[in-house]
């Protein structure tokens, strides 16, 4: 009932293949869109903001950036955390060395830096796939852990190795409360979002998943393997890069080469399995799952009346994040934006499932 | 002279470790095609339970224990996580190894708790100094990583031999090569991921003794693994002689760049060395030293 689309008629490709060619989609994304723009800042608190909104947006656009390697163009990456940390650091020294540039110039030189690193590690791409690739990017990940804790050069020669961003300003308005901090992620995260959505949906988008389903065909075929995985790595480390930098500057403030340890690396990963491998939508829904987890996991065990010590809690979470994987893989590998196009497709039948 | 070789010895030594908890890697993946990146979770759980049953019961008992826990471990293993995603490709197991990975750390942990744990067999830990007639100084060894070696040696062999020369390795080779037309041919699928996930409970068992005495049974050993992994990609995933050779190839290049490069660009280059010199193998040899050769048509 909610879906039906009796009187919705296409009288051009580009309207058939719209991004959102149901109506009742347009509305909905609208909404949504008003509400994170408008609504949010009116009435969320500064704790919902620093805790849950910020993160929940810098994570996502990283998990875009995963998911169009992993999920586009089936290329394993466990270097996730090692790419955005060559954005922060990236983003910190030109702020430092250059501090006249303009800060949007600086987050997309960072996304560059990252790019660069990027393809240079995807390179081995091209022999090896599969397993052999998740290993050789966490040789990526463990040189940049590395680089960024011994060459002090990076962090400025702080003797800690923790280094703090710059005040955030962009063309004279300086960036300080959440509600601008907020707004500022949110406004990247929207353009990025769109841009990924028709990349994957034009030609380079289809050559990654090409690529991924086959490579081998896909080269019979004429899709050139070098292009597509390098472009794939270009990109895809270029999200990463960013949110990197974003994830330096406007959540953390301060950091150390600490913040983005393997460990990083395997939340990205988490949040595009749990949130659909190949999906833009799953990339948001898997990141506010593993955002809002840990918190909720925090909060049962006190609500239901049980005392846990904080390490109880650690390994809790360990399990359940475990347990969460396995499961999702073995009822929906193809994680919550599935299971949103199915409940889409119930609603578009209701009440009348025949 | 002498204090090259001592470092050689050292990083030879080292490798042994390293290429015990690669043995559990490749023999998972020879025989189901599985690349279990739990085997690092597996080795803490293994050492952790052993080091909490030694405080009910001796040793040999506990390591009785300890090796039957690691079968049902096995056993729940092939029915939750394996018989629903049979058939499924390569990439979704190992992300599913890689959420086991995750619910074993917690898992352990939760259940026998995350202290630094003493572990003590009984292994000789006394400094022995050979060949001190030839350099001057002597060459400095542990008498522990001698035995270390031996068990890893023993270990290597009698696997092999199992692999190559029995029924049962036969077959669970065939596994690994096409699930679908081995059981087609009548080869139980789940029988045989029970057994070789429990050989490789074994073998995490194994290692994580011996790095249990090393550096005490706690969290940090789960990061072992993840150092062998360039270990088995170097050695190349289906072969255990590869594992022991890259293990060794490893540990000496680890030990010697790190003494002898580290002074030039910055210490502790022994986190990613292993992984980078895996990599540079890789683009000449994508297959590993002695894997076998993919080949791919449509």
């Amino acid at each position: 009932m909610l879906y039906r689309e009796a009187g919705q008629f296409k009288t051009s490709y580009a309207a058939d293949m719209a991004v959102f060619p149901i109506r009742q989609d347009r509305w909905l994304v609208a909404i949504l869109v008003a509400v994170a723009y408008v609504g949010l800042p009116l009435i969320a608190s500064g704790y919902l903001f620093r805790a849950i909104l910020i993160p929940f947006l810098i994570l996502a656009l990283a998990a875009i950036g995963l998911n169009l390697l992993v999920g586009y163009c089936g290329q394993i990456s466990l270097g996730t955390g090692g790419f955005m940390a060559v954005g922060a650091y990236a983003a910190y020294n030109l702020a430092l060395r250059l501090p006249d540039l303009n800060l949007l110039l600086v987050f997309v030189l960072a996304g560059v830096a990252a790019m660069l690193v990027g393809m240079v590690f995807g390179v081995p791409s091209l022999r090896i796939k599969g397993f052999y690739l998740a290993v050789a990017t966490l040789a990526a990940q463990f040189f940049l852990d590395w680089l960024f804790l011994r060459v002090k050069w990076f962090t400025n020669d702080t003797p800690s190795g923790s280094v703090t961003a710059p005040e955030l300003a962009v063309f004279g308005c300086v960036i300080d409360t959440d509600v601008e901090r907020y707004l500022f992620c949110l406004a990247v995260v929207t353009l990025f979002a769109v841009i990924a959505k028709n990349l994957v949906r034009g030609r380079i988008g289809r050559s990654w998943m090409a690529i991924r389903d086959m490579d081998v065909a896909a080269e019979i075929i004429g899709i050139r393997p070098l292009r597509a995985k390098l472009s794939a790595f270009a990109v895809s480390s270029f999200y990463v890069g960013v949110a990197g930098a974003l994830w330096a500057f406007v959540h953390l403030g301060s950091w150390e080469p600490l913040a983005f340890d393997v460990n990083r690396s395997f939340q990205l990963l988490f949040m595009v399995i749990v949130g659909g491998l190949g999906s833009i939508l799953g990339s948001f829904l898997g990141a506010a799952f593993i955002t809002i987890l840990p918190l909720v996991l925090n909060q049962i065990p006190g609500a239901l009346g049980i005392p846990l010590s904080t390490a109880a809690i650690a390994h809790l979470e360990l399990m359940v994040f475990g347990a969460l994987i396995v499961l999702f893989l073995i009822w929906e590998p193809h994680g919550l934006a599935r299971l949103w196009a199915i409940g889409k497709e119930k609603l578009r039948l209701w009440p009348f499932p025949h | 002279m002498g204090f090259f070789l001592e470092v050689l010895l050292g990083g030879l030594m080292a490798g042994v470790l390293y290429s015990l908890v690669a043995l559990g890697f490749v023999l998972i993946f020879k025989a189901s095609g599985v690349f279990n990146f739990a085997q690092g979770a597996m080795v803490l759980f293994a050492a952790l339970t052993l080091v909490r049953l030694m405080e009910w019961m001796p040793w040999p008992l506990a390591f009785a224990v300890a090796t039957a826990i690691m079968v049902l471990l096995a056993i729940a293993i092939e029915r939750l996580v394996l018989r629903p995603l049979v058939n499924q490709d390569g990439v979704i197991l190992f992300m599913a190894t890689i959420g086991l990975s995750f619910f074993l750390e917690g898992f352990g942990q939760a259940l026998w708790g995350s202290d630094v744990y003493a572990l003590d067999v009984g292994m000789p830990k006394d400094p022995l100094i050979v060949l001190e007639n030839v350099f001057e100084g002597g060459v400095l060894v542990n008498e522990g990583d001698v035995v270390t070696a031996l068990v890893a040696g023993a270990l290597v062999v009698s696997l092999a031999l199992f692999f190559h020369r029995t029924r049962l390795g036969r077959s669970l080779r065939a596994v690994a090569d096409d699930h679908q037309a081995a059981q087609s041919v009548g080869i139980p699928l789940n029988r045989m991921w029970v057994i070789v996930w429990s050989i490789s409970g074994l073998v995490a068992l194994v290692a994580g003794v011996v790095w249990g005495t090393k550096l005490g049974v706690q969290f940090s050993l789960v990061l072992v693994a993840l150092k062998s992994l360039p270990v088995v990609i170097l050695g190349g995933f289906t072969s255990i002689p590869g594992a022991i050779v890259g293990g060794l190839i490893i540990g000496a290049g680890e030990k010697l760049s790190e003494v002898y490069l580290g002074p030039y660009i910055g210490g502790g280059i022994e986190n990613w060395f292993a992984y980078v010199l895996a990599l540079a193998f890789l683009l000449v040899r994508p297959q590993g030293l002695f894997g076998e050769r993919i080949i791919e048509r449509v």
